[in-house]
């Protein structure tokens, strides 16, 4: 849970301002990750060689970057400087383990126990991936060729934001 | 015959030089006497040709041409061209008798007829049997909820062939997959172009698959694919080793490599028969870098590498030579509680023979590019979920989420399914296609998951789980409809595909 507190040290409320201040310093050698400082949301759009626009919804910032391929990223980051979800759709799928940081593995261990407890259980198979955690919500859809998903820190989710927006 | 003819008329004119006639050829009188014709071959098939010629006899200078023209009792006769190659009709269901007369040209009151016989093509056997059963022998845990039929695979254009049973169908991708352990014949590598092993990372909703392409003819019931890209799907244990661009795309949560094994697989194989001809398509041919789909691997290790379509691994029904517009699925209705073992039928083709028309189906027809591609919207309760789609591989009905539902989750672990307090829960949704036309109120119903699998049944047509903001209707949808799914690009009597098609019961 390290990961919460980094979230939390942007300075500024104004997201815009920190993110102009910041991002043209920053080394463009890891992506932003889920919890992690919105500056480096352009390291991502170099990742994925896109297109980045910016809308300002007031309670949040959504960076939306648009890669080749058509697939879409949207970071969603707080007035306090902190990607508190993410969300994916496209054909081809982002690198989800970089874009989830830390909680791609935390996400893989709670189900993984819940799979072994379940025991003989029929398995679900093409079912959607659907973790609802205290720490941790996380979805994803869709089938070959079409893939929609999110996931969000409830934690950091800003006073007043619908979590059905974080899509 | 030509020679003949010729000779008859060196003849004419060797006997009126001999009479010493007066030598202006406006006096000499030529005679048509017969015309013959005959056609090669005199029985042929819808769709076919047959070569017909003429013998014109006479005496004088006559004219040999003759005019050509077709006649039957009904419908369309096919039609002949000057040359006299008789063409039938492209398609029909009953044999024709076809009579094919010449015309002197010179004398229009003589003619010549034969007959050629248009026999119906024998249809293909286009129906694989589904059975929804717990799945290969000793599977554990068994399934359930997943159609399987039966595949033979052969290393292309021999006799050297496995048949493959428990072969999953999958309307949701594209391409025949087989666990690498299940496999006991030789396929051929198909080398890319650099000459290396291709091998595929294949990402589905709840895992991936990795492994090389390989080469295989595909008989399933009467049809074939011939030489098409399969794929044949490794544990990680195996070489070469999953690429990290591979695995990383893989959702958390989900079954990771998910076709090392046939338990972890669920199944011997896997036959996508979805809406596209390629698995990939367009995104895998040009991609700069390319994709982490296809990767070139030589022994130094593997790299995205980017392929044409034709080596994708191909919709084996687009492959076929006929009933290769898609394909229907009938399965029967299955009472609430569940059914053990159930049979139905994967129909090759919409619309191409008696047993696969559309009838009362409304077509949805699906976006076949963007983020939405083969996805249409469901409304429910007033609310419209624009990424939905129908999937048979999916083995639950998975629909939003308890706080939209009021639905709840089973308890504990099993918090993938619902268990509502009353079961059965019925419940209403509206879909609609890009034609932006509603179709008819679906009606459908969940039941409690823990107790559908107290019952030891093997397909249920309430069994539903949470799937937040969309609708995925697999295979519990499928029960007591027919469910078409047009491949894209190919012509059917509802339109051109992409497109799902059902009827309600």
């Amino acid at each position: 849970m390290n990961i919460l507190k980094l979230a939390g040290i942007g300075p500024q409320n104004n997201a815009r301002i920190l993110l102009m201040s910041l991002l043209l310093a920053l080394p463009l050698s890891s992506w932003a990750v889920l919890g992690d400082t919105g500056a480096s949301v352009l390291n991502d759009q170099t990742l994925m060689k896109g297109t980045l626009r910016s809308v300002d919804h007031h309670t949040y910032v959504v960076h939306e970057i648009t890669a080749p391929s058509g697939t879409v990223v949207r970071e969603f980051v707080s007035p306090q400087g902190a990607v508190f979800g993410v969300a994916w759709e496209g054909q081809f799928l982002p690198d989800l383990q970089q874009l989830l940081g830390p909680y791609y593995q935390q996400a893989q261990q709670a189900e993984q126990a819940a799979a072994q407890q379940a025991g003989s259980q029929p398995r679900q198979r093409r079912a959607p991936i659907v973790i609802e955690t205290s720490g941790l919500v996380l979805y994803e859809t869709g089938h070959v060729r079409s893939f929609h998903g999110q996931a969000y820190l409830p934690q950091l989710v800003p006073q007043g934001v619908e979590t059905g927006d974080i899509h | 015959m030509r020679s003949f003819l010729i000779l008859l008329a060196l003849g004419s004119l060797a006997l009126m030089v001999a009479c010493g006639g007066s030598g202006s050829s406006s006096n000499v009188t030529s005679t048509i006497t017969s015309v013959t014709d005959s056609c090669s071959p005199s029985t042929i098939t819808y769709g076919q040709t047959s070569q017909c010629s003429a013998t014109v006899m006479g005496t004088g200078n006559f004219n040999s041409a003759v005019t050509w023209s077709v006649t039957c009792s009904t419908g369309s006769c096919g039609s002949i061209s000057a040359s006299g190659l008789y063409s039938a009709p492209s398609s029909g269901t009953v044999a024709l008798q076809v009579t094919i007369t010449a015309t002197s040209v010179q004398n229009t009151t003589i003619s010549g007829s034969t007959t050629v016989t248009v026999n119906p093509i024998q249809p293909l056997n286009n129906v694989a049997p589904i059975i929804v059963d717990s799945g290969p022998t000793g599977l554990n845990p068994p399934s359930v909820n997943v159609g399987f039929v039966t595949v033979k695979v052969c290393v292309p254009s021999t006799n050297t062939c496995q048949t493959i049973d428990h072969v999953s169908v999958d309307t949701g991708s594209s391409g025949l997959r087989i666990v690498s352990s299940v496999l006991t014949i030789p396929l051929p590598a198909e080398p890319d172009s650099s000459g290396n092993p291709l091998d595929e990372c294949l990402v589905f909703l709840d895992g991936y698959v990795w492994g090389p392409v390989q080469t295989a003819d595909i008989y399933v019931a009467g049809e074939k694919a011939a030489k098409v890209p399969v794929q044949v799907m490794i544990p990680s244990t195996s070489s070469p080793p999953v690429p990290s661009g591979c695995s990383s795309q893989s959702p958390p949560g989900g079954n990771g490599n998910e076709g090392g094994s046939v338990d972890a697989f669920g199944a011997n194989a896997l036959i996508g028969v979805g809406l596209f001809q390629q698995d990939c398509g367009p995104g895998c041919v040009s991609a700069s870098p390319p994709y982490p789909v296809y990767y070139d691997c030589p022994a130094s290790g593997c790299n995205p590498t980017n392929v044409t379509l034709a080596q994708q691994l191909a919709n084996p029904v687009a492959s076929f030579t006929t009933d290769n517009n898609g394909v229907l699925i009938q399965l029967p209705s299955v009472p609430d509680g569940g059914s053990l073992n159930p049979t139905g039928s994967l129909i090759f083709g919409i619309g191409t023979q008696s047993n696969n028309g559309l009838g009362s189906a409304t077509v949805y027809p699906v976006p076949d590019t963007g983020n939405n591609a083969g996805d249409f919207t469901t409304t429910f309760n007033g609310t419209a979920y624009p990424a939905s789609f129908i999937d048979s591989g999916s083995n639950g009905l998975f629909f939003l989420n308890m706080a939209t539902t009021l639905i709840a989750t089973c308890p504990g672990n099993n918090s993938g399914w619902y268990c509502p307090a009353m079961s059965p829960d019925n419940l209403t949704a509206v879909n609609q296609g890009t034609n932006g036309i509603p179709g008819p109120t679906t009606n459908f119903s969940i039941e409690n998951a823990d107790n559908l699998f107290n019952t030891n049944n093997t397909a249920f047509s309430t069994l539903g789980g949470p799937n937040p903001g969309a609708f995925d209707w697999g295979l519990s949808f499928f029960f007591g409809r027919n469910v078409f799914t047009a491949i894209e690009n190919m012509s059917t009597p509802g339109g051109t595909g992409p497109y799902f098609a059902y009827n309600n019961p």
